[in-house]
């Protein structure tokens, strides 16, 4: 796990929760510019998440390995989901949804470098 | 035929994609605990695997929006607000019998305390939906 990256991550992330939340305070469902916001932040995901597979095939193993893949398997799926919902609910409570999801997502990747944390240290 | 008010839009939504998300994450964490170390603390991971149920049966519950849901919901967010409020106050008042987190031990505090407010909420939105 690259530690500045994971960084980057939940900033971006926690940038897309607070911008979610203000378009739910303007009372408006999330748009276009919401799904490039995500994407940015899926992609950042996605880089890290790979570079994780790559050091755990080199034997680098994680405190509470079990927990550590559940969380790895199941955070690319945070963003996408909240994302489909917010189109499903096309009101204010469509972005508080997707806004919940970022944050969600910061708290696993904290989470997910938290674990990581005790390899090789 | 009765009107029935749904429980799974607007704000209903909201509260269905929450009670989702702790289903998932609390059945994954009691499949890992009840898999991988379930003698270590017996209590707390079938506690673990109790909780999940529940949040599964709620999110379903929501979903449906029929009155017999409504009715299930209402069980289930009942159970839930009793369990972390009994589960909580043990689990400060005696450690031991709890050695490892549950979702709802310390009143869910290391869930943000997310378990303690989503019944609550969920009692709240049941109510506001009645038909």
């Amino acid at each position: 796990m690259v530690d500045g990256l994971a960084v980057a991550l939940i900033i971006a992330a926690l940038i897309v929760g607070v911008w979610c939340g203000i378009t739910a305070l303007r009372n408006k469902p999330t748009g276009d510019p919401h799904l490039y916001g995500i994407a940015v932040v899926e992609v950042l995901l996605l880089v890290q998440v790979a570079i994780v597979i790559v050091q755990l095939a080199h034997g680098d193993r994680p405190a509470e390995f079990a927990t550590f893949l559940a969380y790895l398997i199941l955070v690319p799926f945070v963003l996408p989901i909240g994302f489909l919902l917010s189109l499903i609910e096309r009101t204010r409570w469509g972005s508080v949804i997707l806004g919940i999801a970022a944050l969600t997502l910061a708290v696993l990747v904290l989470r997910l470098q938290d674990l990581w944390g005790t390899v090789g240290g | 035929m009765v009107e029935v008010r749904p429980t799974n839009t607007g704000p209903g939504r909201v509260l269905l994609s929450v009670y989702g998300l702790f289903a998932v994450a609390a059945t994954s964490r009691a499949a890992v605990q009840l898999a991988t170390k379930f003698h270590e603390a017996p209590v707390a991971y079938l506690l673990s695997a109790v909780a999940a149920v529940i949040y599964v049966i709620a999110t379903v519950a929501f979903a449906q929006s029929t009155p017999t849901s409504r009715r299930v919901a209402l069980v289930a967010c009942s159970i839930e607000l009793a369990g972390v409020l009994v589960v909580g106050t043990l689990s400060l008042l005696d450690p031991d019998l709890f050695p490892d987190e549950t979702v709802w031990s310390g009143y869910g505090s290391g869930y943000g305390y997310v378990p303690l407010v989503l019944p609550v909420l969920g009692l709240l939105w049941l109510r506001r939906t009645k038909p």
